[in-house]
């Protein structure tokens, strides 16, 4: 059969159910829905119930039920125009200019069918939203990552999750147990935040260090999503800590380069020799100041603290001899 | 690039998604007569011949028993002819499918991360639009939540208001800016073209004078930025580039380096954009990836240390061997 008449058929389904009084039996729907008559019983149920979950995918809402309070007649099919039909909106010229820019920030990304769809519906109902205007400001958010819907959907209904998650490159994955409350992004990355069931606390997981395919893990509706506040302050926590900064190392730093640890220098002091600086920043790890200044060469030069120091000559000394 | 993503089922072609367009197709004509075939195939993004197929679909389509009157009207002289379309006899199809969820939160999520950002324009027209829409879009807006976008803040607040003062009353910026692949503090002045948002972080787009060309600077790395009395004054021909081919496209141009990771230095893979990895037997990673700064790349492989080598070109391989000798000798070693 055809696409164009299988889309007939739906459309005159739709109009069908929507224009309908009350309940349509399914016996009446077979014969005045062009395209069921000609069917044998088999064949027109298996096309009716196919094209019934169709319809719902893509957001058509066809409710089944009776008015007969014995439920002795034959269960009917309707469609209630306040679930099918988007509500009287109004934008200003101003509110529709931010929503068709808002609807741009997703293009290449998942949720970009979803916006686009969004804005025609919009459009449609008369207002002029328009995606291609020149704005002071463009909003932008990248990503694909394929663990986004199946966390999204398990968010949305409300349905714990289980995963295999790497904790940092190159570790094992271990499986994890997620009752998941948002998807975030930050700096291009797209994270889950939830409660985490095994450690008993929230915890937040990088998608893309997600192993194979996210799986149910209980029912939908099966827990509570905290209110927005919670759920942005766990965020907020489990971002990448901002570690307590105790110690203090001195440096001497070229003149002209070093520029990101001038900036967070507790003190930059002119040097012995010309065309030297002194420079003190505060750190909490070695190893991690240790990577940072081994970029800059033998522009930066650690005089101090000795742990410090040979930390750096140790990664120097590293890659001398992985050349060798 | 990397693997293929699983993307959601919503092809343009099958019946229900053509069911769906019609139902929006349909209103739209309807409120915006005599609107062009093109226009119509632009703003769903299909072909003008599906457009056509559309409203073939909706010509068969109707009231129930489709007797003589029950059925859309679709003036298909005009299309053929003039290249319009007009519809009639369709009052009971006159407004748009509600909002899906994830439609819904779409907007939403996208206008709140538009009201976050510093500096941002129209924020009351936001919060309208935005009230607006949780209201249409009833319960599923309590859903707005299950998305979120973070935006850089407090830290770069200043230098965004002062940007948005400068493109308000368009005036030129002096900016000192750091250029982190060279380490370098550069002073230029910039004409001001638009705050672009990137994946949260914040960026300046401008006509820079140094450079003689447009170019994006990321907020967090200006040291000081002026707002100069003298007006802007952008290249008539020059446009803001085009952010969905993606800020820092590689260009084939550019030279290409071979790295091999071990498993403490596969994140390289996750931050920059590559031409091939392959797995290693040991569980590290060989990438391939495009550098417009031999200097970057430099830097790069410093920072791996042991976790990751450049085996090719090998010339870039002896230049970073040669750095950390130069910085061994400063420490009187070898």
């Amino acid at each position: 059969m055809s696409q164009a008449a299988k889309s007939e058929r739906l459309m005159n389904l739709v109009i069908c159910l929507l224009v309908a009084r009350g309940y349509v039996p399914k016996s009446r729907i077979r014969q005045v829905v062009g395209g069921y008559g000609g069917q044998s019983d088999e064949a027109f149920e298996r096309m009716f119930e196919r094209d019934k979950e169709e319809l719902r995918e893509v957001g058509i809402p066809i409710e089944t039920g009776s008015f007969d309070p014995f439920g002795d007649e034959e269960p009917g099919y309707r469609i209630h125009r306040q679930e099918f039909e988007l509500p009287e909106i109004r934008l200003e010229p101003d509110e529709a200019a931010v929503v068709g820019l808002a609807a741009r920030m997703w293009q290449h990304t998942f949720l970009s069918a979803a916006s686009s769809a969004a804005v025609l519906k919009l459009q449609a109902a008369g207002i002029e939203a328009d995606t291609r205007s020149i704005s002071a400001v463009e909003p932008r958010v990248g990503g694909e990552e394929p663990a986004f819907w199946p966390l999204w959907e398990a968010v949305r209904d409300r349905r714990a999750v289980r995963f295999r998650h790497r904790k940092s490159a190159g570790t094992q994955p271990l499986l994890r147990h997620l009752q998941p409350w948002s998807v975030l992004s930050w700096h291009g990355r797209w994270y889950v935040v939830g409660y985490d069931v095994d450690r008993q606390a929230p915890r937040m997981f990088r998608l893309s260090r997600i192993v194979d395919n996210v799986q149910p893990d209980g029912p939908a509706g099966g827990f509570e999503v905290p209110p927005l506040e919670v759920v942005r302050e766990a965020a907020a926590n489990l971002a990448p800590p901002e570690q307590a900064q105790r110690s203090r190392a001195r440096l001497r730093v070229r003149t002209g380069t070093g520029h990101a640890l001038r900036r967070r220098a507790a003190l930059v002091e002119a040097g012995d020799e010309p065309g030297w600086d002194e420079v003190t920043v505060t750190y909490s790890s070695p190893e991690d100041l240790a990577e940072e200044l081994v970029v800059h060469a033998a522009d930066v030069v650690v005089l101090d603290p000795p742990e410090l120091r040979d930390a750096v000559v140790q990664r120097l000394q590293a890659i001398v001899k992985a050349s060798a | 690039m990397t693997t293929p993503q699983r993307r959601r089922p919503r092809r343009s072609d099958s019946a229900p998604a053509q069911v769906a367009r019609l139902l929006s197709m349909l209103p739209y004509l309807r409120s915006h007569p005599s609107t062009p075939v093109s226009e119509v195939a632009r703003l769903f993004g299909v072909s003008e011949r599906q457009v056509i197929r559309d409203l073939q679909v909706l010509w068969f389509s109707g009231l129930p028993g489709l007797q003589m009157g029950d059925y859309i009207e679709v003036d298909m002289e005009a299309v053929e002819g003039e290249g319009v379309i007009n519809v009639a006899n369709a009052d009971y199809l006159a407004r748009p499918l509600r909002l899906r969820t994830d439609e819904a939160v779409a907007l939403i999520v996208a206008l709140r991360t538009l009201a976050s950002v510093p500096g941002s324009f129209d924020r009351g027209a936001i919060e309208r639009a935005v009230a607006k829409l949780e209201d249409a879009a009833g319960e599923m807006a309590e859903q707005a939540a299950s998305v979120q976008v973070k935006v850089d803040g407090d830290a770069v607040a200043e230098v965004a208001a002062t940007v948005r003062a400068a493109l308000d009353d368009q005036r030129r910026l002096h900016l000192s800016y750091w250029v982190p692949a060279r380490d370098e503090a550069t002073e230029r002045d910039v004409d001001p073209m638009r705050l672009v948002v990137v994946d949260g972080r914040l960026y300046l787009e401008g006509w820079c004078h140094r450079a003689g060309a447009v170019r994006l600077f990321r907020l967090d790395r200006v040291l000081g930025i002026h707002l100069l009395d003298t007006p802007a004054q952008i290249p008539t021909d020059v446009r803001p580039r085009d952010l969905d081919a993606g800020l820092f496209q590689p260009s084939p141009d550019d030279e290409l380096v071979t790295i091999e990771l071990t498993t403490a230095g596969r994140w390289v893979a996750d931050y920059y954009p590559h031409e091939s990895a392959e797995e290693l037997a040991d569980g590290g990673l060989r990438l391939r990836l495009r550098a417009r700064d031999r200097q970057w790349v430099r830097r790069l492989a410093l920072r791996l240390g042991d976790s990751g080598r450049i085996v090719d070109p090998p010339d870039l391989s002896a230049e970073v061997t040669a750095s950390a000798r130069e910085a061994l000798a400063a420490y009187g070693l070898q």
